[in-house]
C-alpha cells in the first residue's frame, strides 16, 4: 500500500500559484522531477507511490501516464509564466527503467520542449538493475541522461530475499560498469542497511561491492519498516525482528568509516560522494530550499514555499489531465515558522550545516549544549555554524527538535 | 401500606437498635435486604440488590463505604416492634466510623460465611462492638452452599464470643432461609435502649452525608429527651447551633415525622453544606435548656496517610481543586492543601484515613470527575526531633528537615491477620521483613491462626496488604488500628536524575531499607525513562551519600534516512507531533521524562499497571 498524502489545503483546478510563490523563480537553483509510478512486482518494504501491472489493470499504462505527463508539464508551463530552464531533472520512481529507452528518452524530449535544460544540467534517473542492460545505457546516455542512480540495496542474497528484490547480487555491480562503459560520469548506488538477517560481514560484502564497482556517490538507508507495508506486517507477527536502532547505529558508523576510507565522503546524513561535484544536485535542491516541478501520480513540488502534492493513483491522475485539470491533490502555504523549522530541519543534514544566525535565541543555547554534548561540531559552532559530528547526524531527527523549540 | 414503625415517639421498650458485622462478601447486603422484604417495606418487586449500598464504588467493590439506616416494622408473639437496622462501614480504614455506628446500638448481628468463616476484620469489628457492651447474635450465613461447612464455623464462633455453638443461628440471606427466626431472635436478644425521657435532648451523631438537594443529612440516635423539628440545635463540639428543618425516619426512603424520642434513630436536615459541620461522633442538643454534658466518645478526624495527587495534564488543576472541595462535602476525613512539586507540578496534599479511603478518593476523582490523576508514594504522619530541640512534623518527604536529627517517631499500629494455618510462616516472614513485633497468635478452629503483630504504619500502607493476599493466596484477611508511636532509625531516600533530585520519587524509609528503596526504584526508572541524547545517571541518595546507581544510556540512533522523495511537509508533520510530544514530557533538569514513567514508578504492584478493581 503506497504511503498516505499529507493532509493540506485544497489546490486550485488550474493550479495557480500565488504571485508571491513565483517571484524569485529562476534566481533558485529549479528542479524537474518525474514520478514513474510502475513496478514489475511490490518489494515488501517498499510504502512509495508505485503500482504493479496487476494492480493497474487497464485502468492505466505507461502510454496513459506518458501522456499525462505531457499535459502536466504543459500546465506547470502556464502556471509559472516564464518557466526556467531545468538545472536538474530526476526521474525516479516506482522503476523507471521500465520505461526502456524510449520511454525516457520520450520523457526527456517533453521536458526539452516545455522547460528547456539548462545547459550543464544534471539529468538522473533511477533504475533497477534487473531492468538495465548495456544496450540500456547507451540508448539513455545518448537521449541525454548524464547520472544513473541504481538501487543495489545488497550483496547478499538472504537480505534481498527479505526485502523481495529480484535481481542477483552481482547485477548491480555489473550495471554499474555497463553504465560507466556507456559514458555516465555519475553513478550512484543505493544500500539498504539493517534489514532483518543482515549481519556486520553481510554489509562489508555489500561495500566491498559498492566500492568494487566503482560509483561515485553512494545512498545508504536504514530500513524503516513503513506501516502498511508487508514487511510491517511480518514484523508484527512476529517472523522478522524490527530493526534495533543501536544495531544501525553500529552499521552506520561502519558504513561511514569504510565509504570515508575510499575516498567517498559524507555530505548529506545518508549520502556519501566522491567529490564536491559528484554530489547529487537534484536532492541538494530538496535540502537547500530549492524549487521544482514534481510531475507524475503522487509527485510532490515546492516553488517558492508553497508546497503540493499530485493525486496518487495513474488513472486519476491521467484523468484528470485529459480534463485540463491540475492533478494537486492538496497544498500547503508555509508560513515564516514552518519556513524556519524545514530550514533548520533541512540544512543541518548537510556537512556544510546550518547558519548559526538562523536560529533563535533559545534554539542557539539549545545548539551550544549539543555542542558539549557532542553532538555539534566545535570548531564548527565557532565560526558560527551547526554542523552534525557523526553521533549527530545518527540523532539529527532529536536535535531538530532542541534547536527549533 | 401502614405499620407499627411509621410513626415516632415509640415506646423504648418496643425498640430494638442492632447493626450487623460482617466481613465483605460475606452477604451483609444481602441480608439487609432480605429484611428490608420480610418486614415490608420494600415490596418484592421494586427490591434491588442491595438496595442499602447507594454508591456506585461500594457496589463494585462489595464493600459499604457510607452507612445507611432504616427503620423496620416486626411483630413478635403479638407484640409490635420498631427494629432500627444501622449498617456500619466495612473497613479498615473507617473504625472510627464503625465505633459510632456500634454506639448507637445494643444488639450485633455477627454475620460468617459458613463456607469461609470469621476474617480479621469482622473480628476486629466484633471486639469493638464486645467492648461497647453490644449483646451479639451470632450467625452463619450461606448455609444453601456447597461448600459450606456450618458445624466447623459455628464451633470456631463460639470459641471466640463464648456460647454454645447451637446457639449459632444458620441462615441463608439469598434464599431467606432462617431469616424470619433471626428476626425473632433480634427482638428477643438485643435489650431494649435506655434514657431519660424527660432530660435534656442529647443525640448522637454517627454519620453525616451531603445530598445535592438538601444539603448536609445527620443520622442520629437518641439517646435521651426529644428532638423535634422547627427548633434549633446545637452541635456540642463546636457550639454552633443551626435551625432544624426537617427530622425523619428511612424506612427506607426518607420520610419526615414529628420527631424522634428516646432510643430512636433518623435523620436531621439544617441545610448546613458541609459535613465537616454535621461531625459524626459529636452530640445534638437543643439550643434553649440544653444539655450541658456531651456524650463520651467523639474526636476529630485525623488523616493518617498522605499523599500528593497531581492531575495528569497541569491545565486540570482547577478542575482537581474543584472535585475535592465536593469531595470534602461528603468526607469530614479527607484534608487537602495545595502542593508543587518540581517534577509533578501544581497538586495537592492530601490526608487519609488509610490505604483505602486514598484509594477509594482517588478512584472517585478519576470516575466521577473525570481526571486522570498521578499520586505520589502514600507517606505517614513523622515528629522529627533536632539536636537542638526543635521539631517538625513531616507528611511529605520534600519536608524532610535537613540538619542533626536526634529521633524520629514513627506511628505504630496493632494489626490483626487472620490466615490458614499453613500460611503462618510466609505472614511471619513478610512481617518480620516490614519490621513487625509479633504480640500473639491463637488458634481459632484447627486449621485457622489469628495472628497478632505491631508494625509501623509507613510498612502498611505501602504494598503490604496486596503482599499479604499474594503470598497467601487471597486467604488472609487484615485489620489494624493505631497504637501510637515508635522511635526508628529513618532515613529520606532521594533519588536524582543527572543529579537533579526528583522530589516525586524521595521517600522516607528504614535505614535498613534505604538501599533495598534506591536501587529498586533506580532500576524501574532506568527502564521506565527514555534514553536520552545524553548519558543520564539515576542515583539514590541518603543525604550526600550515593547509595545505588544505574545508567541510562545515550541514545544513538532516531535519524530517518530518507526524504520520501521530496514529500518535505511529511518530515515536517512529523517534527511537529514530536514536538507535541515532547510537550507531555515533564522536564527534570535537560531529561525529558514521559508522563507514564511516573505513573509507573510511582504504582505499588509490580506490573506497574493501575491496580486492578476489587
Amino acid at each position: 500500500m503506497p504511503s498516505t498524502l499529507p493532509p493540506g489545503d485544497p489546490a486550485p483546478p488550474d493550479g495557480r500559484l500565488p504571485s508571491s510563490a513565483l517571484g524569485g523563480l529562476g534566481d533558485r537553483p529549479f528542479g524537474i522531477y518525474v514520478h514513474v509510478p510502475f513496478c514489475a512486482a511490490r518489494c515488501g518494504y517498499c510504502d512509495f507511490n508505485t503500482y504493479t501491472p496487476g494492480e493497474l489493470g487497464s485502468s492505466a499504462s505507461p502510454e496513459s501516464w506518458l501522456e499525462g505527463l505531457r499535459q502536466e508539464l504543459d500546465l506547470a508551463v502556464r502556471v509559472l509564466g516564464t518557466p526556467p530552464p531545468a538545472d536538474t531533472v530526476f526521474v525516479g520512481g516506482g522503476t523507471p527503467s521500465l520505461l526502456g529507452v524510449n520511454g525516457l528518452t520520450a520523457v526527456l524530449d517533453t521536458i526539452r520542449s516545455t522547460f528547456g535544460l539548462a545547459s550543464g544540467a544534471e539529468v538522473t534517473t533511477e533504475s533497477n538493475p534487473e531492468s538495465t542492460s548495456a544496450e540500456f545505457f547507451v540508448g539513455i546516455r545518448a537521449a541525454g541522461y548524464n547520472r544513473v542512480s541504481l538501487g543495489m540495496q545488497s550483496a547478499a542474497p538472504h537480505v534481498l530475499r527479505v526485502l523481495d528484490r529480484k535481481h542477483t547480487p552481482g547485477r548491480a555491480v555489473a550495471a554499474v560498469r555497463e553504465a560507466r562503459a556507456a559514458g555516465f560520469g555519475h553513478v550512484n548506488l543505493d544500500l539498504i542497511y539493517g534489514t532483518p538477517g543482515e549481519t556486520e560481514n553481510d554489509l562489508r560484502a555489500s561495500l566491498d561491492a559498492v566500492l568494487s564497482a566503482g560509483v561515485d556517490h553512494v545512498s545508504a538507508y536504514a530500513l524503516i519498516v513503513e506501516e502498511g507495508t508487508a514487511l510491517a506486517r511480518r514484523v508484527s507477527r512476529g517472523e522478522l525482528p524490527a530493526p534495533d536502532d543501536d544495531l544501525l547505529a553500529d552499521r552506520y558508523e561502519l558504513i561511514d568509516d569504510t565509504l570515508g576510507a575510499a575516498g567517498l565522503a559524507w555530505y548529506e546524513v545518508s549520502n556519501w560522494a566522491a567529490s564536491p561535484a559528484a554530489r547529487c544536485r537534484h536532492n541538494l535542491g530538496y535540502w537547500l530550499g530549492g524549487d521544482w516541478w514534481g510531475a507524475g501520480p503522487g509527485a510532490h513540488s515546492h516553488v517558492g514555499g508553497v508546497r503540493w502534492w499530485n493525486v496518487k493513483h495513474p488513472a486519476r491522475y491521467a484523468a484528470l489531465l485529459a480534463d485540463g485539470v491540475s492533478p494537486a491533490a492538496g497544498r500547503e502555504t508555509l508560513t515564516d515558522a514552518e519556513r524556519h523549522e524545514e530550514r533548520v530541519l533541512l540544512e543541518l543534514r548537510l556537512v556544510e550545516g546550518l547558519p548559526l544566525s538562523v536560529l533563535d535565541d533559545a534554539g542557539a543555547t539549545e545548539a551550544e549544549l549539543a555542542a558539549r554534548d557532542g553532538l555539534l561540531d566545535p570548531t564548527a559552532m565557532a565560526v558560527g555554524r551547526c554542523v552534525l559530528t557523526r553521533p549527530g547526524r545518527l540523532l539529527a531527527d532529536s536535535l531538530v527538535r532542541r534547536l527549533v523549540p | 401500606m401502614s405499620t407499627f414503625a411509621d410513626s415516632t415517639f415509640t415506646p423504648p421498650e418496643r425498640i430494638r437498635n442492632f447493626c450487623i458485622i460482617a466481613h465483605i462478601d460475606h452477604g451483609k447486603s444481602t441480608l439487609a435486604d432480605r429484611m428490608l422484604q420480610l418486614t415490608g417495606v420494600v415490596e418484592e418487586r421494586t427490591m434491588r440488590d442491595q438496595y442499602l449500598d447507594r454508591m456506585d464504588i461500594e457496589r463494585e467493590r462489595g464493600i459499604t463505604i457510607k452507612a445507611q439506616n432504616v427503620r423496620l416494622p416486626w411483630r413478635l408473639d403479638g407484640t409490635d416492634h420498631v427494629l432500627h437496622l444501622i449498617d456500619t462501614p466495612g473497613h479498615v480504614d473507617f473504625t472510627y466510623e464503625v465505633s459510632r455506628s456500634l454506639a448507637a446500638c445494643e444488639g450485633a448481628i455477627l454475620l460468617v460465611d459458613a463456607a469461609q468463616g470469621i476474617e480479621a476484620q469482622t473480628l476486629a469489628n466484633l471486639y469493638l462492638a464486645m467492648e461497647n457492651d453490644l449483646t451479639i447474635v451470632p450467625v452463619l450465613n450461606k448455609i444453601d452452599l456447597p461448600a459450606a461447612d456450618p458445624d466447623k464455623y459455628a464451633a470456631e464462633l463460639a470459641h471466640i464470643i463464648g456460647c454454645e455453638p447451637e446457639d449459632v443461628l444458620r441462615v441463608s440471606a439469598k434464599t431467606g432461609a432462617g431469616v424470619r427466626e433471626l428476626l425473632d431472635e433480634v427482638v428477643r436478644q438485643v435489650p431494649a435502649p435506655r434514657g431519660a425521657d424527660d432530660a435534656p435532648a442529647r443525640a448522637m451523631i454517627f454519620d453525616s452525608v451531603y445530598d445535592t438537594y438538601r444539603g448536609v443529612i445527620t443520622y442520629v440516635r437518641v439517646m435521651d429527651g426529644r428532638i423535634t423539628p422547627r427548633e434549633r440545635i446545637r452541635m456540642m463540639s463546636t457550639g454552633a447551633t443551626h435551625e432544624l428543618l426537617e427530622v425523619g425516619i428511612i424506612s427506607p426512603d426518607p420520610k419526615p415525622c414529628r420527631g424522634l424520642g428516646v432510643g430512636e434513630v433518623g435523620y436531621l436536615i439544617t441545610g448546613v453544606k458541609d459535613v465537616r459541620q454535621s461531625r459524626v461522633g459529636d452530640t445534638v442538643t437543643s439550643e434553649r435548656k440544653g444539655a450541658t454534658e456531651p456524650l463520651g466518645g467523639y474526636r476529630d478526624p485525623k488523616p493518617m496517610v498522605y499523599a500528593g495527587l497531581y492531575p495528569l495534564d497541569g491545565s486540570d488543576y482547577p478542575e482537581l481543586r474543584e472535585a475535592l472541595d465536593k469531595l470534602q462535602l461528603n468526607d469530614a476525613a479527607l484534608t487537602y492543601e495545595p502542593e508543587t512539586s518540581a517534577a509533578l507540578g501544581f497538586g495537592f496534599r492530601c490526608g487519609f484515613l488509610g490505604l483505602l479511603h486514598l484509594e477509594i478518593t482517588r478512584d472517585r476523582l478519576e470516575r466521577e470527575f473525570g481526571l486522570d490523576l498521578i499520586s505520589t508514594a502514600p507517606n505517614v504522619v513523622y515528629r522529627v526531633v533536632m539536636e537542638d530541640d526543635t521539631e517538625h512534623v513531616v507528611t511529605n518527604p520534600s519536608d524532610w528537615p535537613k540538619g542533626k536529627i536526634a529521633e524520629v517517631h514513627e506511628p505504630v499500629v496493632k494489626t490483626t491477620i487472620i490466615a490458614p494455618s499453613d500460611f503462618v510462616g510466609a505472614i511471619m516472614e513478610l512481617c518480620q521483613s516490614r519490621r513487625g513485633q509479633l504480640g500473639g497468635m491463637d488458634y481459632l478452629s484447627e486449621d485457622r491462626v489469628e495472628l497478632r503483630y505491631t508494625l509501623p504504619l509507613a510498612e502498611i500502607v505501602y504494598d503490604f496488604f496486596d503482599t499479604l493476599k499474594s503470598r497467601t493466596r487471597g486467604y488472609a484477611s487484615l485489620d489494624y488500628e493505631e497504637a501510637g508511636s515508635q522511635t526508628a532509625d529513618l532515613v529520606k531516600v532521594d533519588i536524582l536524575l543527572q543529579g537533579e533530585p526528583v522530589d516525586a520519587f524521595s521517600a522516607i524509609v528504614h535505614k535498613d531499607a534505604a538501599y533495598g528503596y534506591g536501587t529498586k526504584m533506580a532500576s524501574k526508572l532506568r527502564e521506565l525513562i527514555p534514553r536520552q541524547q545524553f548519558e543520564v545517571p539515576i542515583q539514590a541518595a541518603v543525604g550526600s551519600r550515593i547509595i545505588a546507581r544505574e545508567t541510562i544510556r545515550a541514545l544513538r540512533k532516531d535519524v530517518l534516512a530518507k526524504c520520501y522523495g521530496g514529500d518535505i511537509s511529511r518530515k515536517r508533520k512529523l517534527l511537529e507531533k514530536q514536538k507535541e510530544g515532547k510537550k507531555r514530557m515533564k522536564m527534570v533538569g535537560r531529561v525529558e521524562v514521559p508522563q507514564e514513567a511516573f505513573v509507573a514508578a510511582l504504582a505499588t504492584d509490580e506490573s506497574g499497571e493501575k491496580k486492578p478493581r476489587k
